[in-house]
């Protein structure tokens, strides 16, 4: 590979006007860009002293509005434009036809309060979705209440403590977790009011043993485990990790961002966790958004199946689906039933799998992330050298050595046409570069993606300034995120430059 | 790196400088070099009592946060309000204008605990 | 690939999992090819009755309002919705700009300093409402109207339960103490009604707690925005603005606040900066607030939010524009009124709360239970509102909105009357 790829940008005018005008300046008074219809009905006596004097809003023809977000969205990246390697984040292909099946009046049209017998169609699919979930779990029941991974882990650690509570166990104030975990782990703990304990990764990526053993006692109401971990390493030792916290009377909670490496190959119930929250944005391929929105659905073991949120849906002896609070319920996450739009893409997208197709895909995920170890081992330090699952942890550090860092190593990739991999995560790991490339890439493109990985190392060896200057070919440069932080400017003004001035920016 | 020599530095990467009671309390020039570009900081309200080593405030960078120690005990007397507003002058300028915080201190002994320039600079070099 | 793995088969790459667990046998439905796949969900979807085939006044915190065609137009396009969180924002500058037009409609619509860029949905995002007001005043006790919808409220609990922290149902704000962190109202409340906005902000504010007020996005088209009131947080559902209904989600969160609650709120926030060149763009910032920084100390574990959801109302609201978006809540205004005054009249019916100023929503006392009254009217197609006679007898809660035509609101009226006459 010689010369890096350019990304396709928007003509030069079109890129540069875009992020100075907002709708608010692409207004002209009294436009609108959606008429309504004529009021039908006698017009009621209007509270003059509640009503508002002015609302600052776009006023822009149809057109325009559409022009203007057509225009933006060609500014982003995204899935069905390129290659995302983004560890712990299962950036995979989101099949079109769930998108369809989403969109079907009958499924879109449907308000959460409608009368049951006249929603049995998306209960009788949300039934069967928390069945297929607690299959691929090895789990009793699912929960499908909550609207995103962070919210099942909230959701799941509170039902851990109700549970621990109504078995005279209440009162235990802590929850242990691996150093190497995702920061919503700890946060959702302590939401919950516990005490997190970090508990260290031994040199070989497993969780260190004894710190555990010394760590586990009558103050601890969980395990906050990832498998595989963020490292992308299947711990040996889960078995043994599991029975120890069981012994002490602990639970085992199993956050799923990474179980797009084993569905199918083995079930998380059988190796002793409890609970398991599942990112259906992540495994089961329903789009991320951009930010959302995703859900995270908690499957649970029999004995913690009265604690899940409210609602869940229940089959009655007849046949018809019903929503329940079940019998000790932690309580309601939201208004309504979770995020049913996003589950409807889940179901769909696990009923065109089938197990064998789940088995095939984890198998691929793994087969490509050992692909991408073994093309790039040589160039880029390996932290954890052993057969790693659906994603592989490198470190920069080799490149630091030479005054070239992951974050310029990342920026990089953009102009070679592709989005960078996650940096600087798991925690633990210096200048760390994760890859995921899921079981979505071909060949082709799994080896386009190394060879510009290859291309950037020996940049960084001859030509280090390429780096730190990258990206070149993107809609914007690097940005700058310092005076972002110091001086915010977070909604639109008037004029811009003049908020700027008196801020005294740059 | 530089280290004043006339200062005294704690392990959390404080330093001090001790005229007669009130002390002046700010971040090294290391620190601020892991930090990166400095974007707020969270410092102690003017007449509190702080005690030596405890956590006293936050300092944040665009993409961490660090805890604040102070390396002696006192009352604040002063926190320099222009390093709040402008903080890229902690990292412009860490021993100079970008001192943090005043203290009258309680005990000015305290010091004693605290490394000289030559041991703060074995530390960090090691 | 196994070659330049070094293995022969693939089934050693997972030699770390436990022999004796491997290869579970699941029972799944077998897999189906698209076609077969669209035609099966495609028969689980004509087992529902949508509102589009009914006549829907079900309201409740969401309701059948019309999704312009240029929503879901913008949304369709992959390079919104398969795109990532923008953590690389060079590439990414589609959702972050989009993000930051969602933070300043909503800060010009309820009148507040500062907007993030979503939360999950109005309720979770009114429930962190309260445990930031929490953060903010170092007070423990949450206080709520009684009239906040109890769904709600059940959000607020269970998001309280954890760490603890009481949450009081009050009837009035005499029962505000300094203990109370803040006090949490829905305006217009969980009737419908409008409480006296300003009043509440007054007697919050005298205990030293915060005023978070939950509100209507649809109602501040016409009507005054929390902020006139002095709330300190404002949240809201964007349901209403060019979501859709899906079964009750998703939907997005609103939530907002006075600059100087900044740093203790939830959720992405997104800024405007420059790059390298000097050109405008947008990050997201103030990151240390969040679980992937603060870890355990962050203001939120919120990650993944609604971002395709904040693009919809984004796109509603410029599309809409300041009249369009009064226009859609006279409408909401005056059929509702008009139905209630039409409602009231039948024998045997009579408003809840008369007198009380109303947006789209407003109870109605039955003439028998409303489980039958409903019942009688989904027989001839009407979803005529919601059973509120847990709360008030024979209750029925009535939302009417520019989806609503003349016609079916007299069908609507024709129905109640009838029902109130049919034999059981």
């Amino acid at each position: 590979m010689t010369a890096p790829a350019r990304l396709s940008a928007p003509p030069e005018a079109c890129r540069d006007a875009l992020g100075e005008r907002l709708t608010f300046d692409r207004s002209t008074p009294g436009k609108q860009g959606v008429l309504l219809p004529p009021l039908d009905v006698p017009e009621a006596a209007l509270p003059t002293d509640l009503l508002r004097d002015e609302l600052r809003l776009p006023e822009m023809s149809q057109l325009d509005v559409v022009r203007y977000f057509t225009a933006l969205s060609r500014l982003n990246y995204s899935i069905d434009t390129g290659f995302y390697p983004l560890g712990s984040c299962t950036m995979k292909y989101n099949p079109k036809v769930d998108e369809q099946i989403a969109a079907l009046p009958g499924f879109a049209q449907l308000h959460p309060l409608q009368p049951e017998e006249t929603a049995q169609g998306t209960l009788r699919l949300m039934y069967e979705l928390q069945e297929m979930l607690a299959e691929i779990t090895g789990l009793h029941t699912a929960s499908l209440a909550p609207m995103a991974g962070a919210q099942g882990e909230f959701a799941g650690l509170l039902v851990i403590k109700a549970a621990l509570e109504a078995s005279g166990r209440g009162g235990r104030t802590r929850v242990l977790v691996p150093d190497a975990a995702h920061g919503t782990n700890p946060a959702s703990a302590a939401m919950c009011g516990f005490e997190v304990v970090s508990i260290p990764t031994g040199a070989d990526g497993d969780i260190d043993l004894t710190a555990l053993d010394a760590a586990l006692d009558e103050r601890v109401a969980a395990l906050m485990l990832t498998l595989p971990s963020t490292l992308g390493l299947f711990d040996r030792n889960i078995l043994r990790v599991s029975r120890a916290v069981h012994a002490a009377g602990a639970l085992m909670y199993g956050d799923g961002a990474n179980l797009n490496a084993i569905a199918g190959q083995v079930r998380p119930g059988d190796l002793g966790f409890d609970v398991m929250h599942i990112n259906v944005h992540k495994t089961l391929a329903t789009p991320h958004g951009g930010g959302g929105p995703g859900a995270g659905p908690i499957a649970v073991t029999e004995a913690l199946a009265p604690f899940l949120p409210a609602p869940h849906v229940a089959r009655d002896a007849e046949g018809r689906y019903r929503l329940v609070t079940p019998e000790r319920s932690i309580g309601r996450l939201g208004a309504f039933h979770g995020n049913v739009g996003v589950l409807v893409r889940a179901y769909a997208y696990l009923r065109a799998l089938g197990a064998e197709g789940l088995r095939e895909m984890s198998t691929a995920a793994v087969v490509h992330a050992n692909y991408v170890q073994a093309r790039l081992r040589e160039a880029y330090a390996l932290p954890y050298d052993r057969r790693c699952m659906h994603e592989v942890v490198f470190s920069g550090s080799k490149q630091r050595a030479r005054g070239v860092r992951t974050l310029d190593i990342a920026k990089r990739l953009i102009d070679y046409g592709f989005h960078p991999p996650t940096i600087y995560f798991p925690l633990i790991v210096e200048e760390a570069l994760m890859i995921e490339p899921t079981e979505a890439e071909g060949k082709e493109s799994l080896d386009a993606f190394c060879d510009a990985m290859l291309a950037i190392a020996r940049e960084a060896e001859e030509a280090p300034e390429l780096l730190r200057q990258a990206p070149v070919s993107a809609p914007l440069r690097r940005l700058d995120e310092a005076t972002a932080a110091r001086r915010p400017v977070l909604r639109w003004r008037p004029d811009p430059r003049s908020e700027e001035r008196d801020r005294g920016g740059e | 790196m530089e280290v004043p020599p006339d200062l005294r530095y704690s392990k959390e990467h404080e330093w001090v400088r001790l005229d007669g009671e009130i002390a002046t309390v700010g971040i090294t020039d290391f620190a601020q070099d892991q930090l990166g570009d400095i974007v707020y900081l969270d410092l102690p309200k003017p007449g509190t009592e702080i005690a030596q080593f405890a956590k006293v405030g936050e300092i944040e960078s665009v993409k961490s946060v660090s805890d604040l120690f102070t390396p002696v005990g006192g009352q604040v007397t002063e926190i320099n309000q222009n390093a709040i507003d402008h903080p890229e002058i902690v990292n412009r300028d860490p021993y100079g204008e970008g001192w943090l915080l005043k203290l009258r201190v309680s005990d000015p002994a305290q010091i004693d605990a605290l490394m000289t320039a030559d041991e703060y600079r074995a530390a960090t070099e090691s | 690939m196994l070659a330049t793995i070094g293995v022969a088969d693939e089934s050693e790459l997972f030699a770390d999992i436990p022999a004796e667990y491997r290869n579970p046998t699941l029972r799944l439905p077998p897999p189906l090819a698209e076609a077969d796949l669209l035609r099966e969900l495609t028969a689980l979807a004509a087992m529902n009755r949508p509102v589009g085939e009914l006549v829907s006044f079900l309201g409740g915190g969401a309701a059948r309002h019309y999704v312009p065609g240029i929503v879901p137009a913008i949304l369709g396009r992959s390079e919104f919705y398969t795109a990532y969180t923008p953590y690389q924002p060079e590439i990414a500058q589609g959702t972050l700009q989009s993000a930051f037009e969602f933070q300043s409609m909503v800060c010009e619509l309820t009148g507040m300093d500062v907007a993030n860029a979503g939360m999950y949905d109005g309720a979770s995002a009114f429930a962190e409402a309260c445990l930031m007001a929490t953060a903010v005043t170092g007070r423990r006790r949450i206080a709520a109207l009684e009239t906040v919808e109890p769904r709600y409220l059940e959000a607020v609990r269970t998001y309280a339960s954890g760490r603890g922290l009481p949450v009081d149902r009050i009837a009035s704000p005499e029962e505000l103490t300094s203990a109370h962190a803040c006090l949490a109202i829905q305006q217009p409340n969980g009737y419908g009604c409008f409480e006296d906005g300003a009043q509440l902000g007054v007697a919050a504010h005298a205990v030293g707690a915060l005023y978070v007020v939950h509100t209507d996005p649809l109602a501040l088209g016409l009507f005054r925005p929390p902020a006139d009131d002095g709330a300190d947080i404002v949240t809201a559902d964007g349901q209403a603005l060019g979501v859709g209904l899906n079964f009750g989600g998703p939907s997005v969160g609103l939530f907002a606040c006075r600059e100087r609650f900044l740093r203790y709120m939830p959720g992405r926030i997104v800024g405007r900066t420059r790059d390298l060149d000097g050109r405008i763009g947008y990050v997201l910032t103030l990151q240390t607030r969040e679980q992937h920084i603060r870890r355990e100390r962050a203001t939120s574990n919120i990650c993944t939010a609604q971002q395709l959801l904040a693009l919809a109302v984004a796109v509603y609201l410029a599309a809409l524009g300041p009249r369009g978006l009064r226009q859609v809540a006279e409408l909401c205004y005056h059929r509702a009124h008009y139905a209630a005054e039409r409602i009231a009249a039948l024998p045997g019916y009579r408003l809840a709360f008369p007198g009380k100023t109303f947006f789209n929503q407003f109870a109605v006392v039955c003439p028998r239970p409303p489980r039958e009254v409903l019942a009688a009217a989904l027989r001839q197609n009407v979803l005529a509102g919601l059973d509120i006679s847990d709360r008030i007898a024979n209750g029925l809660l009535i939302c009417v909105t520019e989806m609503n035509p003349r016609a079916e609101i007299d069908l609507l009226v024709e129905t109640l009357g009838a029902a109130a006459e049919e034999r059981p």
